[in-house]
């Protein structure tokens, strides 16, 4: 295998597609479901919040690996943050992902959903791994209309 | 083999036409397997739409200039060559469009709409590529009509006796796929042409997977419409052509109002060109077109006999291949398919399948294949697509094969 290839599967992603976890739905009223209507990959967000606070974070939903994991991992990333702490993750995550220049600098904050870095080399890859962040927003929003990554 | 047999078919041969095959993706040969999307082109089309633009490029008819006059006696030679290969009867009825999907909204708004009541019933399959389904639906939407499915049974076949169950007084079209793009079916078209015309029922063929595949007769056939793609029978993208019978497009209002489509124009009248050209409104595809003639040469030179033998090899081949690697699915196991394979993976999403043959020079389709239908059928969110042309070989399957190893090591 390519070098390239495994900076896309790292062992972190293939194991939270392999077990993703938080995946079950949640008793909430913010919840907003997300469509990538070129591969067919749907989420569903649940967030359960509590004083400006992400009390609970959960998704449903089918996908490729890295859609599946980049779900996995936002949920155990964004469980616990303030709304103003979940905003910055997800423009970090999302710089990182679409590749912006500066990204590399501010990693530190990503933890664990560094291993996402290497999507930026996989320009097709970019809206698996973005899909459930979009929806994120979109379900603390309440949006009604479905999340599309097109 | 006799000796002094000259083979029928030499792939080695044919794949020096193809200048694209020699490419390297990611420093690897390049394993061309998402034909049924779109083909590669041989040198003589490339060559035949650079020679347009460069030495003969002119607008097309009534130019007094010699190179209008040159560029149109080959865009019209680009149209004999099309109805010589379909073995059309005459040809005013070979109509240049945008491609498949132009060739069926054509027939939808023109022939279809008008004769439409309310309670009228438009018969397509479960198979069908978006592109013959959606006209429909629009059609449907203008006049009342209603659209009625022909379900398919597990292998991927049409469900023959509920087409003739579906056939009825108020059938008012028949429009089947020819070979289904996203399963590789191919239909019994003669059979359904025989029943539709036993009542009546003009019948639509989408033939934009057949094509590069077989050779169509549509004398032969007696099909009252087929439409097809340049791009998909080694030909240039932007391109199609409908045929259809020369009464039925007389008796048709045009579809689009321009320039070309007219005989006069006043603002109190105007009067409709001719056939083919009342269809035609605007500038043509002059190349475009011109490429399509190079492409129908191309097949000309080709013994299609000979390279549905090849091909049907080639699915053989791959499809034995393929079912030996664990935890793969075919998708589509009719009895009389194309060279289509459509597959799933246990634990692997078909994006990923993608993504990681890509990256081993291997460049297949996956998604829902414009029949998302078809994957409600068979119950998968998408699939990877492996389509083989004439200049596929086995070491390429091979390859294949390798790279959907890799996919089973990452994803086990």
């Amino acid at each position: 295998m390519t070098f390239d290839l495994r900076e896309l599967y790292q062992q972190v992603i293939l194991d939270h597609n392999k077990k993703p976890r938080n995946q079950h739905p949640l008793d909430t009223s913010f919840k907003a479901e997300g469509h990538n209507p070129l591969c067919g990959d749907r989420v569903t967000i649940y967030i359960h919040v509590e004083d400006d606070r992400i009390a609970d974070v959960s998704f449903e939903g089918e996908g490729c690996a890295i859609s599946t994991a980049s779900a996995s991992l936002m949920t155990q990333a964004l469980k616990g943050k303030t709304i103003e702490e979940a905003d910055k993750l997800i423009r970090e995550f999302q710089e990182m992902v679409t590749g912006a220049p500066d990204a590399p600098d501010r990693m530190e904050h990503l933890g664990k959903l560094a291993v996402f870095q290497g999507v930026c080399e996989f320009p097709m890859r970019v809206k698996c791994a973005t899909l459930a962040w979009h929806t994120f927003r979109a379900a603390l929003d309440d949006t009604e209309d479905a999340v599309t990554t097109e | 083999m006799q000796r002094g047999l000259v083979h029928a078919f030499d792939v080695g041969r044919v794949r020096q036409d193809f200048p694209i095959l020699e490419a390297k993706i990611w420093c690897k040969d390049l394993v061309y397997l998402d034909n049924a999307a779109t083909s590669q082109k041989p040198r003589a089309v490339l060559e035949a739409v650079d020679r347009f633009y460069r030495e003969t490029n002119s607008n097309v008819h009534r130019g007094v200039h010699y190179l209008s006059a040159t560029a149109t006696r080959d865009f019209e030679a680009a149209r004999d060559r099309v109805r010589d290969y379909l073995n059309a009867r005459d040809r005013a009825e070979i109509i240049f469009t945008r491609g498949t999907t132009e060739s069926i909204n054509l027939v939808a708004q023109s022939f279809l709409r008008p004769r439409l009541e309310k309670g009228d019933e438009i018969l397509i399959t479960h198979m069908e590529h978006h592109s013959n389904i959606v006209p429909w639906q629009m059609v449907c939407e203008q006049t009342g009509a209603v659209l009625r499915v022909v379900p398919i049974d597990d292998s991927g076949e049409l469900v023959f006796e509920e087409f003739e169950r579906l056939l009825t007084d108020r059938t008012r079209l028949v429009s089947v796929v020819h070979v289904s793009n996203s399963l590789g079916t191919v239909n019994p078209v003669e059979l359904i042409l025989h029943k539709a015309h036993e009542r009546g029922v003009p019948v639509l063929l989408d033939g934009a997977q057949a094509m590069p595949h077989m050779r169509i007769d549509v004398s032969a056939l007696d099909c009252d419409f087929y439409a097809f793609s340049g791009h998909k029978m080694f030909g240039p993208t932007g391109i199609g052509v409908l045929y259809g019978k020369r009464e039925l497009l007389e008796a048709m209002p045009p579809y689009q109002g321009g320039g070309d489509m007219i005989r006069t124009v006043t603002f109190e009248k105007t009067t409709w060109n001719e056939l083919p050209y009342k269809f035609e409104a605007g500038t043509p595809d002059v190349a475009g077109a011109i490429g399509l003639g190079a492409a129908v040469d191309y097949l000309s030179g080709l013994d299609m006999a000979a390279v549905a033998t090849y091909e049907q090899d080639l699915l053989a081949y791959g499809t034995e291949a393929l079912q030996d690697v664990a935890g793969l699915r075919i998708i589509g196991t009719a009895r009389h398919k194309a060279s289509v394979i459509s597959f799933v993976m246990e634990g692997a999403h078909p994006h990923d399948i993608g993504t990681i043959l890509d990256h081993e020079g291997v460049a297949v389709r996956t998604g829902h294949h414009c029949t998302m239908p078809v994957m409600e059928r068979f119950a998968v969110p998408a699939t990877a697509r492996a389509s083989f042309a004439l200049y596929n070989t086995r070491t390429e399957i091979d390859r294949l094969v390798a790279g959907l190893h890799t996919v089973r090591e990452l994803f086990r």
